[in-house]
């Protein structure tokens, strides 16, 4: 175990969480520490609900079992008041960017503004410059939502979520579905508001390169487990398969390449069922 | 056997927890009402979209209910010489019966699958997940609003649409067939009673706004987050809203004109 | 903020649009202009058979409506419906001995109360009666009477 992330440090801590969809485990008892203005990545398969972690963590959700803890509240102890209060301070970047179609750019960033304080429309409109013009977009002010591509969406939906100054940023898969530039660009993002603005982040996401190269801390997650957790160097370096096998993106492994099914030359001489 | 009295228990089930989750949904939207009133600017928004939007629809297809109503209620009535009565007949069944239901089952063609649609796919794009997240509840904000433009429009839609259809059989009736125009007028002032005809119509209407907004908003929140789901969900607005504006109008038309 | 601008004339055109089809209906439509408008004085009259007569039935007099039937009961003495009549104001100078008569507005129409004044110089006041009444004509009566008339003109 690496003790390098004490919990008295931590912004954001999973303590034994478990959550089941139906029948389906999708967390069994597990627990994680998010280190205050550090980056910390979750990684692991698609389908291993890395997304439901952060509903989980942002209150959408609630856990059959365990707890999690914000800034030293507990989210789902919270009233709707109180995690209301929270949520202010803790922004969330979603996959498709979840911009409101029927308002512009301009009026997406100015949304949490207008909706939270009284400022008067000067101030709102300098401070969602200022916002458009650390994601590098100012230009794009007046495009409404249909006309952005992915990358330009998620970049407005990051200057949305950096709005009123938050603590930290949950990132859903900010890489996926990027060309090069645009996760370049991404990767250039995170960091520099990480560093800037001092952010904890959480970023969750299956893009092992872009993902290690600005992680400070990476949890990987397979089948409701944690199988492995350190530094970036720490995971390349691990000795477990899986780990590995995720790392390197090889074909076959602990999770093998075929779905389960009976013997493949049973298969094909029997005669099958008609149906 | 067996298996359709399961059938049958699991499709009662799932159709009480439906219910349930609606009524939870109405008792928010309700409360948060509240919320919407000092800001009149999202209400107005939604008084574009829900009521200008429809007002076209309504407004031909009232002039043109009127005018057949005209049409047919001339050939009946001078059968038995009582074409002088046209106007009554005409405003009777606009103001009492076609005005409400007609309105409301065009509001939910035209308005009410265009709501869920819109929320459906708000959910599915995670615009409503976000906006809970920027602690921004989202049904003060959205759902809301779009209710109360609902309700309020559609009196004013059925209002419309029953003056505008008995200008119409006044078109017909006096333009083209001959009934005198003063009868028409004055015989229908002399039937049609304020209290009895014209406020009910306008409760019947209320009552098929609450409702079809209420089904519009609700199927659109609860809708499957997928493309399909949020198709199959606009259709269940659609035709979920004519059973209950159809249901309802019986109920309420024994209600009110019962003991008379 | 054109864009908006537009809009809120367009709601505004729609919601003024819409009370006026609610003032149209109140008011051209129905009889909501015909009973609040003015203030009214009440007279009864008694008729052996008031018919298919009902509360809101117009009264009128030379074929202009001056009224309507405000109540109408029976009076167990005298075996007699009591029908009493809402009249405007303006109408006051109706005299004492005027006839009320039911009337029906074409074969099949409503019936109604006419009015036909007298020549007395005194006028009806609020809670004044009518005298003089003729009782609605039941249309099965009259058929009756008229076939037995025919019947006996031919022996």
């Amino acid at each position: 175990m690496d003790n390098s992330v004490s919990p008295q440090n931590s912004l954001v801590s999973v303590q034994n969480l478990s959550f089941s969809r139906g029948d389906r485990k999708i967390f069994d008892d597990i627990s994680l520490e998010f280190e205050r203005g550090k980056i910390t990545a979750i990684m692991g398969p698609s389908g291993t609900g890395k997304t439901t972690l952060l509903k989980l963590i942002g209150g959408q959700l609630f856990p059959a079992q365990g707890s999690v803890t914000v800034d030293g509240n507990n989210v789902h102890r919270l009233r709707r008041a109180e995690l209301y209060e929270l949520r202010k301070r803790m922004g969330m970047l979603f996959q498709s960017g979840a911009l409101l179609t029927d308002m512009s750019v301009f009026d997406n960033v100015a949304f949490p503004l207008r909706e939270h304080t009284h400022l008067p429309e000067s101030m709102i409109r300098t401070l969602v410059l200022m916002k458009l013009q650390a994601v590098g977009l100012r230009g794009a002010r007046d495009l409404m939502p249909n006309e952005l591509s992915g990358g330009m969406a998620r970049r407005i939906a990051l200057a949305r979520a950096i709005a009123l100054d938050p603590m930290m940023i949950m990132y859903d898969e900010p890489f996926t579905g990027q060309d090069p530039i645009s996760k370049g660009a991404l990767v250039h993002l995170i960091k520099s508001l990480n560093v800037t603005l001092g952010l904890t982040s959480i970023i969750v996401s299956h893009d092992v390169q872009e993902t290690a190269a600005i992680a400070d801390y990476i949890y990987v997650i397979s089948e409701g487990k944690v199988v492995g957790q350190g530094t970036p160097k720490e995971i390349e370096q691990s000795e477990s398969d899986w780990v590995q096998q995720f790392m390197n993106g090889a074909a076959d492994g602990p999770v093998h390449f075929h779905y389960p099914a009976k013997d493949y030359v049973d298969d094909l001489l029997s005669t099958g069922k008609r149906y | 056997m067996i298996e359709l009295l399961q059938h049958l228990g699991k499709n009662t089930r799932t159709g009480f927890t439906k219910i349930g989750r609606g009524t939870f949904f109405l008792l928010q939207t309700t409360s948060g009402i509240l919320s919407v009133l000092p800001r009149p600017r999202l209400l107005l928004n939604q008084m574009y979209s829900v009521g200008v939007l429809s007002f076209l629809i309504i407004t031909i297809s009232g002039l043109f209910v009127g005018m057949v109503l005209g049409l047919q209620g001339y050939y009946i009535l001078s059968d038995f010489g009582a074409e002088e009565t046209l106007g009554v007949m005409v405003a009777a069944s606009l103001v009492r019966e076609l005005g409400p239901v007609v309105t409301a089952l065009l509001f939910a063609g035209r308005a009410g699958s265009a709501l869920t649609a819109e929320i459906g796919l708000m959910k599915a794009t995670e615009q409503l997940s976000g906006m809970e997240m920027m602690a921004v509840d989202p049904i003060k904000r959205i759902i809301s609003p779009r209710f109360l433009a609902g309700f309020l429009s559609m009196p004013l839609l059925a209002a419309l649409f029953s003056a505008v259809g008995i200008i119409g059989g006044q078109m017909v009736g006096s333009g083209l067939l001959g009934v005198d125009e003063g009868a028409y007028w004055s015989q229908m002032q002399a039937n049609i009673d304020f209290q009895d005809d014209i406020v009910n119509g306008v409760i019947k209407s209320l009552v098929f706004g609450f409702i079809t907004s209420w089904i519009a908003l609700f199927e659109g929140y609860d809708a499957i987050p997928t493309s399909e789901g949020v198709s199959r969900a606009t259709t269940r607005t659609v035709v979920n809203s004519a059973f209950s504006i159809l249901g309802l109008d019986f109920i309420l038309t024994a209600l009110m004109f019962g003991d008379d | 903020m054109q864009h908006t601008n537009t809009q809120d004339t367009f709601v505004g055109l729609f919601v003024a649009a819409g009370i006026v089809g609610l003032f149209f209906l109140a008011l051209q439509v129905s009889n909501l202009s015909s009973f609040t408008a003015h203030d009214t004085y009440t007279v009864t009259a008694r008729f052996e058979n008031s018919g298919g007569l009902k509360v809101k039935s117009p009264v009128s007099s030379a074929g202009v409506k001056i009224g309507q039937v405000s109540a109408i009961s029976f009076d167990p003495k005298t075996y007699e419906s009591v029908v009493k009549l809402s009249i405007d104001k303006q109408y006051n100078t109706l005299p004492d001995d005027t006839t009320a008569s039911v009337f029906t507005a074409g074969l099949l129409g409503e019936q109604y109360v006419n009015l036909d004044a007298g020549g007395s110089e005194e006028y009806l006041k609020d809670g004044g009666k009518i005298d003089v009444t003729n009782s609605a004509i039941i249309l099965e009566k009259a058929l009756g009477q008229f076939l037995f008339k025919s019947a006996e003109e031919k022996k």
